[in-house]
């Protein structure tokens, strides 16, 4: 073994995201004199992100109160907004949106590419001393003592068989005195800690939504920056939750993108597929006449809210953003709330740094009192609602709940499976009939994959493994038909001779890093792992 | 021996480029930039001769926009010594860079200079045999194999159907390969240090060569759309196909 180098700091941060960067900022706030270290699995900051993205100003408000004047790239208002109920022909306006869906008043909200939001909260973070490494994945989790002691990055170099290449590169420790992982939806190594800690224990299954979204460059007669459409019914089915956006903003630009929940039962639904025919709706369609596909991307979100919640804290660090699942599913935004997660915990680190206290458990309470807390609240039974009602009456609940009860319903609705067990046999469900890519409108997978930039070095061992491969046949594929084939939005699993020996082929190479494998394989027999630092989508700006 | 290592910054290898809505070049906005990866080699090289001892310093140069101090931070983070920026509003045409390097040489006097053999933004394949011009040294394009001799180096190259080793007296220009070598990977604790090594910036416009474009871009398109393709019933209709409707055959 190669000696690893070391290296400590006060504070480690995993993940270059809108809550690691916040609480980064928020740390060298509080204490301008301890170290702060961010790694970050893409190539850059911003090279990973996908959302939609509306945001609610509200927590970078409180974290820096003059960004109007340090050029934030937030220049597009909402200016005007419309919510459709669509069938497969029409579409239904719902009315009087501000007082029956109060979440989605998006009065002084921005449309924004998230990217470069965070590349420019990456050149404040960096401004205040916080060193922030892009190109480096967090490998593995220290523990030590019970206690979280750091992270360890990947090693690089490594040939597929696992022997060291020429160009090997061990990994090294970073270790801090508190670890934040800020990782996004289903985090690897957000995985490892909440078993070893056992965070989950006592609180509902995590619900997620595939969120696929694609940027576009339209003619500039059909662009109305601060335009703000959504969607839900058609072409999902009552049972299925999800929809779909589209945002007007910059120049020329429209951010279209479409969330399938990922509990959703039929086997043959693809996301992709969804996302794609969406857009021949009239709703969508007459944006994307004269215009051209510019970026593709994927990530799952999460989307269980309040209930899902686990424990935040542990000796030695805390879970932050969409990590630890503070979206707020019904307002369909999670930028401010992954911020303000992440400014609450730099608020607890600080003061356990001062105290000299293992766990920055003052996190929690600092949740409780905060408009983060309110706001949860306030949104938890809309998701569940749907889960357990359907799309049309969980609607009409979801309405009930925000203009009558005002999200101050006595009573909370819970997840009761994890989106892993909610899938039917195949042979007890009919297979939707998608149409063919026409190539100007819709794509097929492959041609979008292109588009995300996604590449990994050729020669690694792979990062996504079955632990036990033996499984994929008589349940992946005899019970229900390969769905991997089908939820993956990038084409990294295929099967080969179908007909006469069906075996699962990985192509790890196009994968995108959403997670939703991870997440939705029925056994739990993915896992996940973070490739060689740098691989994965290199999103551009705009996205 | 000093080496000089000139690096240009393009948009990265794993981008689809795309052409401007103008026409009148590639989208750079908003796209990721890197190292171009002919010129990473020619770092490592120059590394792999200081390993070997054969070389003492690394001078590393780069030519553009003021971001082009990252790409000098990247080659000071895999081990060079020292960069300089000679920042211009734009990337210069060839001839101008290599007047610029010249100006470089004379002022640091390296031993050798190591140069990717092409940027892979416009593939001009011309900075190395230029600047090997100007200065009358000896040149070694194309190079798969460096290696330091008692009175200067043999320089395996690609040619058509093989490879050639060439002699050189020192100082001379080497442009390198792919084959030449596989990159290190910047360690952290390298890309820290690489934060505090010397990065020197002089205005282009301050060494009295004219960076007039001599070059205008007339048209740039973006490859035509793939066809769909046929699935065809039988060697003989395939046979049929490429005679008649292909005409290759």
């Amino acid at each position: 073994m190669s000696q690893r180098d070391i290296m400590e700091f006060d504070v480690v941060i995993v993940g270059g995201g809108p809550a690691g960067l916040a609480a980064a900022i928020r740390l060298k706030q509080l204490m301008p004199d301890e170290s702060v270290c961010l790694i970050e699995k893409g190539s850059e900051i911003g090279a990973h992100i996908v959302s939609g993205a509306v945001i609610e100003p509200r927590a970078l408000d409180e974290l820096l109160p003059d960004w109007r004047n340090r050029d934030a790239p937030l220049d597009t208002p909402v200016t005007r907004e419309e919510m459709y109920l669509l069938t497969e022909r029409k579409a239904f306006r719902i009315p009087a949106l501000p007082w029956v869906m109060p979440h989605l008043a998006n009065h002084g909200n921005f449309v924004v590419s998230l990217g470069d939001v965070c590349r420019w909260l990456a050149t404040q973070a960096e401004a205040m001393g916080v060193e922030i490494y892009p190109g480096f994945a967090g490998a593995d989790v220290l523990i030590e003592n019970g206690r979280v002691a750091g992270i360890l990055t990947g090693d690089m170099g490594i040939t597929r068989d696992g022997t060291k290449g020429p160009n090997f590169a061990p990994g090294m420790e970073l270790r801090g005195k508190y670890t934040l992982f800020a990782e996004g939806c289903r985090g690897s190594l957000t995985k490892r800690v909440m078993a070893h800690f056992n965070l989950r224990q006592g609180v509902d299954p995590q619900t997620y939504g595939l969120g696929i979204k694609e940027v576009w460059e339209i003619p500039a007669e059909l662009h109305e920056p601060g335009l703000v459409l959504h969607s839900f019914g058609w072409p999902l089915d009552d049972r299925t939750y999800g929809g779909a956006w589209l945002y007007h903003f910059g120049r020329n630009l429209v951010s279209y993108g479409f969330v399938t929940g990922l509990d959703y039962a039929n086997p043959w639904l693809s996301p992709y597929d969804e996302m794609q025919r969406t857009k021949l709706h009239p709703v969508y369609h007459k944006y994307f006449e004269g215009g051209r596909r510019l970026i593709y991307g994927a990530r799952a979100l999460s989307e269980g809210g309040l209930q899902s919640l686990p424990r935040l804290t542990f000796p030695g660090g805390a879970l932050i953003g969409d990590a630890a699942g503070f979206l707020n599913t019904p307002k369909i935004k999670g930028t401010h709330t992954a911020m303000k997660s992440g400014m609450l915990a730099a608020e607890a680190i600080a003061a356990a740094h001062a105290a000299d206290a293992p766990e920055p458990d003052t996190f929690t309470d600092r949740l409780q009192v905060s408009w983060l807390h309110q706001e949860l609240s306030a949104a938890r039974n809309i998701r569940p609602a749907f889960a357990r009602w359907g799309t049309l009456r969980g609607a009409l609940y979801a309405g009930i709940d925000a203009a009558i009860l005002r999200g101050r319903a006595p009573w909370t609705l819970h997840f009761h499976h994890a989106d892993h067990e909610t899938l039917r046999p195949a042979a007890s469900c009919p297979p939707p009939a998608y149409p063919r890519p026409d190539g100007t409108i819709t794509f097929d997978k492959l041609s979008s994959v292109f588009l995300s930039n996604t590449n990994h070095v050729e020669d690694q061992p792979t990062h996504l493994r079955l632990r036990d491969p033996a499984l994929w046949k008589p349940l992946n594929w005899d019970t229900y038909r390969a769905p991997e084939i089908r939820y993956c939005p990038a084409a990294v699993y295929e099967v080969a001779d179908a007909e006469t020996a069906p075996r699962l082929v990985i192509n790890a190479q196009n994968c995108v890093h959403c997670k939703t494998c991870d997440i939705k394989d029925p056994p739990q027999n993915i896992d996940w792992y973070t490739p060689e630092g740098g691989g994965g989508p290199n999103y551009p700006g705009g996205m | 021996m000093k080496i000089l290592v000139p690096i240009k910054r393009v948009v990265d290898y794993n981008v689809k480029v795309r052409v401007r809505r103008d026409g009148g070049g590639v989208e750079t906005a908003g796209v990721k930039m890197s190292m171009n990866p002919f010129d990473e080699i020619a770092v490592e090289e120059a590394l792999r001769l200081r390993e070997k001892g054969v070389a003492s310093e690394i001078l590393t140069v780069s030519i553009g926009v003021p971001q082009a101090a990252d790409t000098l931070r990247t080659a000071l983070a895999m081990g060079a010594d020292r960069a300089i920026l000679v920042q211009s509003e734009e990337s210069p045409e060839p001839l101008a860079v290599a007047k610029i390097l010249k100006i470089l040489v004379d002022r640091e006097k390296p031993d050798l200079v190591i140069l990717g053999k092409q940027a892979i933004d416009d593939d001009m394949n011309a900075t190395g045999q230029m600047l090997a011009g100007l200065l009358d040294w000896p040149q070694a394009t194309f190079a798969s194999r460096v290696e330091k001799t008692a009175d200067g180096l043999a320089v395996t190259r690609e040619v058509d159907g093989g490879s050639e080793t060439l002699a050189l007296a020192l100082p001379a220009i080497v442009t390198a390969d792919l084959r030449l070598n596989e990159p290190r990977y910047a360690a952290l604790p390298n890309i820290m240090k690489a934060r505090k090594k010397p990065l020197e910036t002089i205005a282009a416009t301050d060494l009295g060569i004219d960076l007039t474009r001599r070059l205008a871009i007339l048209s740039m398109a973006e490859p035509p759309a793939r066809k769909a393709g046929i699935k065809v019933g039988s060697v003989a209709e395939l046979v049929e196909k490429l005679r008649n409707e292909a005409k290759v055959i």
